[in-house]
């Protein structure tokens, strides 16, 4: 028994109309300002510390992400930190905002399903955070061009772009998730709580009590102990643990990709560096090789909530 | 109502858990007719009213909506029909004709075709002056009428309104029935959901009364007054004369008269006799001042029928009060 028609009927009219509200809105534009104003403090920082320091480094543009300046910590710290504030800011009042609006009903009372609204503001907010990252990220080549005087190579733009694109998705994540709690609550204040309060625990406590939970799994051995090593089964475990929270993908997809020296993710035993030239960077592909799990990961996550939030918002009352 | 049926629901039954929300219900409305359902909040009309549209799904029990299943075809129903939610919601920020024009855009209208449409309904509604204005100022009035906008706009052959007066002073309500009664000179069906007795009885031609989920009555106002207030007429009388109301009980068909003040009399018939009591007051040489037959009024109607149900109909008629 199928129903009639396409799913997504109606779906570019609810992007155009969610993108222009995102675009005016006095939440985005602050939101905009914030992250700009941040990412220049992060960027004047590395400019300062390049150009103490570096005199020769083959991939110099891309120490502009990385390169930090005390007190400020580096531009990819602010933007995994920025990213998910301004995705929730985005999404959490999206669904339950219609509700309490009393437009919802009358929206679905139109020809089209209820896929194309949810749909069309995931997209919608997507390609909000999108203009806005791609803006900052022009901003930061421009101002890298300028303030250092060194035009960057392909493989450092190539590397850059990608840093972009995985932004772009981590971003997706969060917004998939503030959606998702949009469904779920009717209260727009609950749900910015509690996206705001899972954002806390999942980037900052997930880490710590990743390693305590590790320590239970797998008791750290007491020869390694003696031998004043960390055990690799008590390792492995806190990495697999930590991973279930999409920052510390983020992070370790924006190591591979802006550091071309990192060969692994993971701990690496002495065997396997036999041979290895220390310090020399891979080529942009096998970089992408070793971030593609936790790429692949980030994507499945964002489709997991999304779907989930789908699911419920299918099955939910549309009357108020 | 020129017997063609628009909406056709037979034995429609919406569940939760164990507990029905609408139970077994079946009525049909015709072309061009103005169909009210009325009852105490929470007696199942919205829940009926979203399964006409394919917004919420049906437990038991078929519907057809201009023929189509809206399970099934629900944009083929969507596109037909148009509905005012209960206390309906605008996008504040946009202007009125730019909410509109959201709409226009979801139904899938062209451009051209849009703009003409939208300026039609704006006007026709009075709110061609403020098409402009964030909708954030408007007056919930100025909502509702925003809303029968969108209705005229779509074209639609079919209105749902969900409590289009509720919360209206009486000056909006007058404006906003003449503006439903264009929907019938239009051939528009309508099938409006209310607790306000009195304002529904003015516009619609048949009524079902909702009572826990299922219709207790349907028919026109007349038809129900006679069903539930036993089919008498009741006809005032204010004339002078010694004797009067004797000679009035001797009229035949008349089985109770009833001293209502000085000089006014109240007769019980189960016919209209005002011609004969006119006679007989002339006859007699009386001056009449007033006669009038009272018209059975839903209020009447509704009261007494929920007065005659066992269980706990008194509570749910003060709850109608309290939200009217």
């Amino acid at each position: 028994m199928r129903r009639e028609g396409s799913a997504f009927q109606g779906l570019g009219v609810v992007v155009l109309k969610e993108l222009s509200d995102h675009l005016t809105s006095v939440r985005m534009r602050v939101l905009e300002w914030l992250v700009v104003l941040i990412a220049l403090a992060a960027l004047y920082g590395a400019i300062q510390q390049i150009k103490d320091t570096t005199a020769e480094d083959p991939f110099l543009f891309l120490r502009l992400f990385t390169t930090s300046r005390q007190p400020l910590p580096a531009f990819v710290s602010f933007i995994s930190f920025l990213v998910p504030l301004m995705a929730i800011g985005l999404g959490f009042d999206a669904v339950n905002g219609e509700h309490n609006r009393r437009t919802l009903s009358r929206i679905l009372a139109q020809p089209i399903y209820r896929d194309a609204l949810l749909f069309g503001k995931f997209l919608a907010g997507l390609v909000t955070l999108a203009i806005s990252l791609v803006a900052l990220w022009l901003l930061v080549i421009g101002l890298g061009l300028l303030l250092i005087g060194i035009p960057p190579g392909a493989e450092e733009i190539g590397r850059s772009f990608l840093f972009l694109l995985v932004t772009i998705i981590y971003a997706g994540v969060w917004l998939a998730l503030a959606l998702l709690f949009s469904v779920l609550f009717r209260s727009a204040a609950t749900a910015a709580l509690i996206t705001l309060g899972l954002w806390l625990v999942i980037t900052f406590i997930w880490p710590v009590l990743a390693g305590a939970i590790a320590q239970i799994i797998a008791p750290p051995d007491p020869r390694y102990i003696a031998l004043g090593l960390p055990t690799p089964a008590t390792v492995t475990t806190e990495q697999i643990l930590e991973r279930f929270s999409p920052s510390t993908l983020f992070g370790e997809v924006v190591v591979a990709l802006l550091d071309p020296t990192t060969r692994s993710l993971g701990p690496i035993y002495l065997t396997q560096l036999q041979g290895a030239v220390l310090g020399a960077p891979l080529p942009l592909g096998e970089s992408i090789l070793i971030a593609w799990p936790q790429i692949v990961g980030m994507i499945a996550t964002a489709i997991l909530l999304f779907v989930i939030g789908y699911v419920i918002f299918q099955r939910q009352e549309v009357r108020a | 109502m020129s017997g063609e049926i628009v909406i056709e629901a037979d034995g429609l039954t919406k569940t939760y858990g164990r507990a029905a929300a609408v139970d077994h219900i079946s009525f049909t409305v015709g072309r061009g007719e103005i169909f009210g359902l009325l009852g105490p909040n929470g007696a199942g009309k919205t829940t009926t009213i979203l399964m006409l549209l394919g917004l919420t799904d049906i437990s038991d029990g078929k519907v057809r909506v201009l023929g189509f299943d809206p399970a099934r075809q629900p944009l083929s129903v969507k596109r037909r029909v148009g509905y005012l939610p209960d206390t309906v919601g605008f996008y504040d920020q946009l202007s009125a004709a730019d909410n509109l024009r959201y709409t226009a855009r979801l139904i899938g209208f062209k451009a051209a075709d849009r703009e003409k449409r939208i300026a039609d309904a704006l006007d026709q509604v009075g709110l061609a002056d403020f098409a402009d204005k964030p909708v954030g100022t408007f007056s919930r009035g100025m909502r509702q009428r925003l809303g029968l906008a969108e209705i005229l706009m779509k074209g639609a052959q079919i209105a749902i309104l969900d409590e289009p007066t509720s919360g209206l002073d009486p000056q909006a309500t007058a404006e906003l029935l003449q503006i439903i009664r264009g929907f019938k000179s239009e051939g528009v069906s309508v099938l409006l959901s209310s607790h306000l007795l009195d304002r529904v009885q003015s516009v619609c031609d048949r009524v079902a009364l909702f009572s826990a989920g299922r219709i207790a009555l349907m028919g026109s106002v007349a038809e129900l007054g006679r069903q539930v207030l036993g089919g008498g007429y009741v006809v005032d009388i204010e004339a002078d004369g010694a004797g009067l109301a004797e000679r009035l009980a001797l009229i035949p068909g008349v089985s109770g008269v009833e001293k209502t003040g000085v000089g006014k009399v109240r007769l019980h018939a189960d016919r209209d006799v005002r011609p004969e009591a006119a006679t007989e007051v002339v006859a007699m040489q009386g001056r009449l001042k007033y006669l009038g037959v009272q018209e059975p009024s839903l209020d009447a109607i509704y009261t007494r029928f929920f007065e005659t149900q066992p269980n706990g109909a008194t509570t749910r008629r003060e709850g109608v009060r309290h939200a009217a």
